[in-house]
């Protein structure tokens, strides 16, 4: 009877983050990342797409290394980057550590009122080497989608080919920081939203680089919005181990082409191998 | 420590003036210490040992000056941060620009002037939502400051780098401080703090680092005391995002739409309240954080307080007081918990203590 229930902890928790929001006394990064924050509130609101709706399997997390910088490199599908926010709740609440995420977002992210404010406050900066290298020298999981808006915007009969894998700036800032690369495939993500067809003069018109249309967007207006319940996968790869390289390998093209590669092709195996396995999109 | 030399400090008549004043007045006795505004310091803010001179950098005397004085350090604290400062625009951009022109000018003649120091400021980054997190010493900026402090600092920084050229043999030191904060600062982020409820742009929370005044003069201190030529970024350590500064600060903030923040500025400019400058909402709407790691192995110099504890510092001697106070916000939260436990004690009472429907 001693013992205080649970309901009573939690509402003491929820007391001592409201003072503590009232009072400015958390803290935050330098990128901007207010970690009372999302562990409070961001993550709780996308926890239930991981656990309920899309029944998220994360394997080889223990590939993921308990301390120091590894680069988590994936495929970028499903028309809004809910494979990112999938992976970050992953790594937080499955890993045994219990990692962040910080990931490399867009430019246009950052450009865009509320979007960009809460995607540095939840860990994510400007997909650029001086972040990226920064996060990797300071030990943070760093997260890249480097196929960006080729890989999410693509249109869904393309669905699990990997398109072009940028110009290998990732492989260049875990060269440097000699953080292993841990190619990561994600399974599920490709179908929450078919993209069927692409409105570009009215994405121009919204500076956006692409305007979905979709069986259900945006014929059903915000209806149109909820994705499709897909059972998806997150599976960990081998790390790629960049140790053994001299810092100044990252200047080397050949190699960090041929990195590049091998990278996108271990992804590229492991997306067959899994959809092979699938029985249903859905279950 | 070195011999006694003729130190030449320009702007010498404003709040980081006097305060370097103070400093180099008290550290050494046998220098002779040349202070150059166009008045006089407040009486309050008047340093002994200190020979005060009225001259107009805008004007050739300084060449004169210069010429007879002939100066060892130079340290031109004269490129003023806001219109309120100077005067209007043009005078202030006449001052900054026009002024280093002819400072430069002389010296250049002078050989007897070994070591310059300029404050710059990190305005010449400008602000954008595509720069990385942190501007370095060397970081392109992605939108370089077109007009107002910022392109100023840019302006100024170009004369001093062709100085610098013409004169190998001096040491030239360019300081980037970060926003200025601290007892007896004014300036556009001082009067923004000052406002009983701070304008935030919707959507957006800038990353926000500050440089405490005290740290400012030590700073420059360490340049004028060592050769360090080079452009240093100085700034407190770590940021403040502005939201928790003005819960720290115990102010609300009101959501601006973007397009309407410098309206704002004009309106409020205008109306004596606040300094708000275009490039100030810039700022408050993209944030800027600078990359610290030259400051910290090239001049070997670390300021004593954080960005927060500058703003802290700041919101001290400011008398900005909270609105909401942070005491009654604990004590709230306390009476909150003992209802809590009372009511969980009641509810094990009746029985189970499952929840609070056993309560009921």
């Amino acid at each position: 009877m001693s013992d205080t229930p649970e309901w009573e902890r939690r509402a003491a928790r929820g007391l001592a983050f409201l003072r503590r929001r009232i009072t400015g006394e958390y803290e935050v990064d330098e990128f901007g990342f207010d970690e009372d924050l999302t562990h409070h509130v961001l993550l709780n609101l996308v926890r239930p797409l991981y656990e309920r709706y899309f029944r998220v399997e994360a394997r080889g997390l223990e590939r993921v290394p308990a301390e120091g910088g590894a680069l988590i490199v994936a495929n970028h599908s499903g028309t809004l980057p809910l494979d990112a926010l999938m992976t970050q709740v992953a790594l937080w609440d499955h890993h045994p550590a219990g990692r962040h995420l910080r990931m490399l977002a867009a430019d246009v992210v950052f450009t865009m009122p509320y979007v960009g404010e809460y995607a540095r406050k939840a860990g994510h900066t400007l997909a650029c080497n001086p972040d990226a290298q920064q996060l990797l020298a300071q030990g943070e999981v760093v997260g890249v989608w480097p196929e960006g808006f080729k890989g999410i915007g693509k249109p869904f009969a393309e669905r699990y080919r990997l398109q072009r894998f940028g110009r290998g700036g990732f492989v260049s800032a875990a060269l440097r920081t000699g953080t292993p690369i841990i190619p990561t495939a994600i399974v599920g993500a490709e179908e929450i939203y078919p993209k069927i067809g692409d409105l570009k003069p009215l994405a121009r018109l919204l500076n956006l680089p692409y305007f979905p249309l979709t069986p259900t967007f945006p014929w059903f207006g915000p209806l149109g919005l909820v994705p499709l319940p897909s059972k998806w996968y997150i599976v960990f790869g081998e790390p790629i181990d960049t140790s053994g390289y001299d810092p100044a390998a990252a200047e080397d093209p050949m190699l960090v082409f041929n990195l590049t590669d091998q990278v996108r092709e271990t992804i590229q195996d492991t997306l067959y191998r899994v959809l092979l396995q699938r029985r249903s999109v859905f279950f | 420590m070195t011999a006694a030399r003729t130190l030449l400090v320009t702007g010498a008549a404003r709040r980081l003036g006097t305060a370097v004043l103070r400093d180099l007045a008290a550290r050494d006795g046998a220098n002779r210490i040349l202070a150059v505004d166009l008045v006089d310091p407040p009486s309050e803010l008047r340093v002994d040992g200190v020979e005060h001179v009225h001259v107009d950098l805008r004007a050739p005397a300084i060449a004169t000056l210069i010429a007879k004085a002939r100066p060892e350090t130079v340290l031109h604290l004269d490129v003023l941060a806001a219109p309120g400062l100077a005067g209007g625009r043009t005078a202030m951009k006449e001052r900054n620009v026009i002024g280093t022109m002819q400072l430069l000018a002389a010296c250049q003649r002078a050989p007897s002037v070994r070591r310059l120091v300029v404050t710059s400021s990190a305005a010449v980054y400008g602000c954008a939502p595509r720069d990385p997190a942190h501007f370095s010493e060397d970081t392109q900026p992605h939108r370089p400051p077109r007009a107002g402090f910022g392109k100023d600092c840019v302006e100024v920084e170009e004369y001093v780098r062709g100085f610098a050229r013409r004169r190998p043999d001096v040491s030239v030191t360019v300081l980037r401080f970060a926003e200025l904060l601290g007892p007896g600062v004014t300036g556009p982020m001082a009067d923004y703090l000052a406002l009983p409820v701070l304008p935030a742009v919707a959507g957006f929370d800038p990353r926000l680092q500050f440089l405490h005044i005290d740290d400012a003069v030590r700073a420059l201190r360490v340049a004028a005391d060592g050769s360090h030529p080079g452009v240093y970024n100085v700034a407190g350590a770590g940021s403040l995002t502005l939201s928790q500064l003005a819960r720290r600060l115990g102010r609300p903030t009101v959501p601006v739409p973007r397009f309407a923040a410098p309206w704002l500025g004009r309106g409020l400019r205008s109306l004596g309240v606040a300094d708000l400058t275009a490039e100030q909402f810039e700022l408050l709407t993209f944030g800027r954080v600078l990359d610290l790691a030259r400051m910290a192995e090239h001049l070997r110099f670390r300021p004593a307080r954080s960005s927060a504890e500058a703003a802290a510092d700041h919101a001290r001697a400011a008398e900005i007081s909270p609105l909401i106070d942070p005491d009654r916000v604990r004590s709230a939260e306390r009476g909150l918990r003992e209802l809590l436990d009372r009511y969980a004690a009641t509810a094990r009472e009746a029985g189970g203590g499952h929840g609070p429907g056993a309560a009921r």
